[in-house]
């Protein structure tokens, strides 16, 4: 008989301050750092403002579209049954649980921390139009976003009713749902928006801020993967070795190959490097051992440069912070990953017998890969449709005296800094 | 020689650049400063209270030319940073009495280029 355990309830109240610590300030930082210092404000206001937006329509209507038991398209989409989370009382116990079936942690709880993953995975997507939205646009897309691409995704891979959850799709903390997911939309929000008009790339306006962005997203990932076990036990530390092992390697990684490449080892390069190691190891964090982490943080660092560094400059599109090439592609690597290196002896305990390719189960991978191409899917098609009406009401893209003088200017009246005085 | 000294929109400098660029003309210091001409200065809200009549940021250039470069840096600035708005600019240009290059001591127009 399922009970409350307090030891559980008290971890995950911690790991969604974790999470929602990673989209405001983390990611903000991270973000506003690299663009240019006359669009910082907008920058770490779009982190803000989804932080709150998508917060309000997660208690509203996101969570229970995406998780209750009922169904309006079976597989895909909920119901209004929890619809502001009615029917949920404090002493309610959560249907969702990943490593211990016995110690449950409160419904409401679950809710929120779900929220913050809710909250995140938009706001990744900034990084491709940085420094070119406009802000009407950006509230109308993150909003279209939550409901027509985060939300049906959430239920087919996190739900029970799910169809790609009964397939036996691997997903630890969100590789897929978060991350390939952001990515992919990142990648096609890049591309309607077009380039940024400038004579040839400008550097970071604050690595220093970039760079302890990064090493806060590291932080609050301690919350996102090792609390995604719902539990306080073994399973936690199991994630918390693989996520802070990945994020370890991907940074020495990228140091070593940025010195081999380019002379140097840079700040930006090893703030990239864990970022890239932390968005692989998200899928695979409960699933692989120590030696799964290494591989996944040493070459998602290895894939990423060569994506940001080399395919970007030769496709030509402008994913102004490389959401696409650290999130999407660290994200798919990761995901793939989970379906080879997925190790059961991680789960013996735990009752369960997660097992990828390497370990004797190879329709795994053809599990992940599937799962993958469904979240390409959605995401394209979604993210394309959606911005596409957008552009037809509102319009996508500031213009070009707005772009030249900066979006803080533009879009909200204010400066980040004083020049004297 | 000449010192030409331009004070133009910030929005402004990359297609100025340019245009300078274009002309064969590729010496050029920048700065960034405060001030305002004829036109008032833009507003800033800052918790509901719009600020009017702040020093406007302006960026400035410096150019040394030779004679023959005068015209031509000039077409280019006023070309580029043109809007027909109040608050464009202005190019300043004063007589330069003497260049040394600090690396070889040359003087001079072949100390300018």
């Amino acid at each position: 008989m399922p009970a409350l355990s307090p030891g559980n309830t008290a971890w995950v109240l911690v790991a969604t301050a974790l999470v929602m610590f990673m989209t405001m300030p983390a990611l903000g930082m991270f973000y506003g750092g690299l663009v240019r210092k006359k669009n910082v404000l907008n920058t770490l206001m779009q982190c803000f403002i989804t932080l709150a937006l998508v917060s309000a329509l997660w208690v509203a209507f996101g969570y229970s579209l995406a998780f209750s038991d009922g169904e309006l398209i079976p597989g895909v989409l909920g119901d209004f049954k929890w619809a502001f989370l009615s029917g949920i009382s404090p002493d309610s116990l959560s249907p969702y649980y990943v490593s211990d079936s016995a110690g449950r942690i409160p419904h409401l709880l679950f809710a929120m921390f779900q929220c913050m993953f809710a909250v995140i995975t938009p706001a990744l997507i900034i990084g491709a139009f940085a420094e070119r939205m406009k802000f009407s646009a950006f509230l109308a897309f993150t909003v279209a976003w939550l409901f027509i691409v985060y939300v049906p995704l959430a239920h087919m891979v996190w739900s029970t009713n799910g169809w790609l959850n009964k397939l036996g799709v691997m997903d630890f903390a969100g590789g897929i749902v978060v991350h390939v997911n952001a990515g992919i939309a990142a990648l096609v929000t890049a591309l309607f928006i077009g380039r940024r008009r400038a004579l040839k790339a400008f550097p970071p306006h604050n690595l220093p801020f970039t760079l302890i962005g990064s090493a806060m997203l590291w932080f609050g990932w301690f919350g996102f993967n090792a609390g995604s076990s719902l539990a306080a036990d073994g399973l936690a530390a199991s994630a918390l070795v693989t996520t802070n092992t990945a994020a370890a390697v991907a940074a020495i990684v990228w140091a070593i190959t940025d010195s081999i490449v380019n002379g140097k080892a840079t700040i930006l390069g090893v703030a990239t490097g864990a970022v890239a190691g932390l968005a692989a190891i998200t899928p695979a964090a409960g699933f692989v051992n120590v030696g799964g982490a290494f591989f996944i943080g040493a070459a998602s660092s290895l894939i990423c440069f060569f994506m940001v560094s080399f395919v970007k400059a030769r496709l030509g599109y402008d994913d102004a912070l490389d959401a696409f090439g650290c999130h999407g592609v660290g994200g798919l690597f990761g995901s793939l990953c989970t379906g080879l290196f997925a190790d059961p002896a991680i789960w013996r305990a735990y009752g369960g017998g997660h097992a990828g390719l390497f370990f004797g189960n190879p329709r795994q991978f053809l599990v992940q890969a599937l799962a993958c191409a469904v979240s390409i899917a959605l995401a394209f098609g979604g993210t394309l449709a959606i911005l596409k009406v957008i552009d037809l009401f509102i319009g996508v893209r500031v213009d070009s005296k707005a772009e030249a003088m900066g979006l803080d200017i533009t879009q909200h009246e204010e400066r980040a800094y004083t020049v004297i005085e | 020689m000449k010192m030409i000294v331009a004070i133009i929109q910030p929005y402004k400098l990359e297609e100025v650049k340019e245009a300078l660029y274009a002309a064969n003309i590729n010496l050029i210091t920048v700065s960034e400063v405060l001030g305002h001409g004829r036109q008032g200065g833009v507003a800033e809200i800052y918790r509901g209270n719009k600020e009017t009549g702040n020093l406007l940021r302006k960026i400035r250039l410096e150019i040394a030319v030779n004679e023959d470069f005068v015209e031509k840096a000039i077409e280019a600035i006023q070309g580029s940073a043109r809007t027909g708005e109040v608050g464009d600019g202005k190019i300043f240009i004063y007589d330069l009495a003497e260049v040394v290059r600090i690396r070889t001591g040359e003087r001079g127009n072949e100390a300018i280029g």
